[in-house]
């Protein structure tokens, strides 16, 4: 086939995969956006009890970190999406029979199980950033009378952000790409996803995955500017 | 429990005969990727734009897209080109017939852009004087590199090495999704075949943490080895 009948291949009209591709970038940045979101919350909580006096807090947040970073990404999502939907199957059966039937939503589990991943290198970013703040600003806002919380808010948090932007964007970048995984799962509708199928479809293989390829560079293009952006708009008060 | 137990058991033959395919895949891709990853890395330092804008192409595309997406690509894509050329025809036939190679293949590519950039960064941290104490010596340009550049640099990016090895070994993985055989791949047959969902998918992992934490062990001793000149005399 030629070139440009190989491209009417990709046309947004009916008989075109044009579309389906924009409908897998959207799902792809929906997956990762969601699962990033998932990870920043785990993260802040990993960190926290990372740092915390307590032992069992320190203990099970090192468990999950190691046990992540051990794990190959692939198999940890099997078993989170797996085991997500028993769990969830489980107490809802304890509430009542009516839930017999009920099916945990794909999107999900995979947003989830992606999450929790990236949650446990997030743990390592956000620790890492927290220990970075001068001690004695931390001091200054108990001083002042802060409670704990208002320092995490006023004095933590915002700084904490300027450490921690560079690890959190490798993060965000690393999430794009690990959700390509969840294709896997099944009928998951992401740009992968999009890849195989129009592949298996039209049997051209080196084409479509080659289209799902320069869409994910896209994202990583986008994403590495708006990073750069950020991080600009950061270190403002510095330099 | 002791059913489960026992379960663990039936399978953890059948799991430890493709520990060695999934070592054999890590053992290669870091051995080719590492080994390209020289030319990517002096070639994106090269003064020509000829040399440097293509190996930083390169490298963007192996860290910018994902790992599955350049696995799918290589495997279906060559599979598509490959039949019917003289390839087909060749001794290599028989080889690229296995998703095997195309694995190592694609491993080896990807790390070489992942490991080129560290080396990168690696090479730029050598201290300047060595190169010029070598210089005053009357090192040829080539032996600069290969006696003190490149040992320096690697002794440098050693201990982020260790971490992208790691990261290798459990990116083998994706080659269960081109029919290889590996520890994940065996896992999921197994799955199949038995209708159990969580066991073999422990059971892999409990092999995997062992086979990360052995790596990380012999990294270890890598790097005392290549920092023994520092170790304090015993």
């Amino acid at each position: 086939m030629d070139q440009a009948s190989l491209f009417s291949l990709l046309s947004f009209g009916p008989d075109g995969w044009g579309m389906r591709f924009v409908e897998g970038l959207v799902v792809t940045v929906e997956v990762s956006v969601s699962a990033y979101a998932v990870s920043l919350v785990l993260g802040l909580i990993g960190a926290s009890a990372k740092l915390s006096s307590s032992k069992i807090a320190r203990g099970i947040a090192d468990i999950y970190t190691t046990l992540v970073r051990a794990l190959p990404e692939l198999l940890l999502l099997l078993l989170i999406y797996f085991s997500g939907a028993d769990a969830i199957k489980f107490v809802l059966s304890l509430i009542s029979e009516d839930f017999e039937d009920f099916e945990v939503d794909p999107f999900a589990a995979a947003v989830a199980a992606l999450g929790f991943i990236g949650g446990a290198y997030m743990t390592e970013v956000m620790r890492g950033a927290i220990l970075s703040i001068p001690n004695g600003q931390i001091e200054a806002a108990k001083a002042s009378g802060m409670s704990r919380f208002l320092t995490l808010r006023r004095v933590i948090l915002p700084q904490m952000l300027r450490y921690a932007l560079p690890g959190m964007g490798n993060l965000w970048l690393s999430a794009t790409k690990d959700s390509s995984l969840i294709s896997v799962l099944g009928n998951t509708q992401d740009l992968l996803f999009m890849g195989y199928r129009a592949s298996a479809v039209t049997k051209h293989y080196g084409f479509f995955y080659s289209v799902a390829a320069i869409l994910f560079l896209a994202i990583t293009v986008i994403s590495m500017i708006v990073i750069r952006l950020l991080e600009a708009r950061l270190n403002r008060g510095y330099k | 429990m002791d059913e489960s137990l026992s379960f663990f058991l039936s399978i953890a033959p059948t799991l430890l005969a493709a520990v060695p395919v999934t070592l054999t895949l890590t053992f290669f891709s870091a051995l080719i990727g590492n080994t390209l990853a020289v030319p990517v890395a002096v070639a994106s330092l090269s003064p020509n734009p000829l040399l440097r804008y293509p190996s930083a192409f390169y490298i963007f595309v192996m860290r910018g897209t994902p790992l599955l997406a350049q696995t799918y690509l290589i495997y279906y894509g060559l599979g598509e080109l490959l039949p019917g050329t003289w390839v087909q025809k060749s001794f290599l036939w028989p080889y690229l017939r296995d998703g095997f190679w195309y694995a190592i293949f694609a491993f080896s590519l990807n790390t070489a852009g992942y490991t080129g950039e560290i080396l990168r960064g690696a090479i730029m941290a050598v201290p300047k004087g060595e190169i010029e104490a070598a210089r005053a010596y009357g090192f040829s340009k080539g032996l600069i590199f290969w006696r003190v550049t490149l040992p320096r640099a690697i002794q440098i990016c050693l201990p982020t090495m260790t971490g992208e090895t790691i990261l290798l070994l459990k990116a083998t993985s994706l080659a269960s999704l081109i029919t290889v055989w590996e520890v994940m791949g065996t896992a999921r047959q197994i799955q199949k075949v038995t209708f159990r969902v969580y066991e073999p998918l422990i059971a892999a992992g409990l092999l995997y943490i062992i086979m990360v934490f052995i790596l990380t062990r012999l990294m270890m001793l890598v790097e005392r080895r290549i920092n023994r000149h520092r170790l304090a005399p015993v």
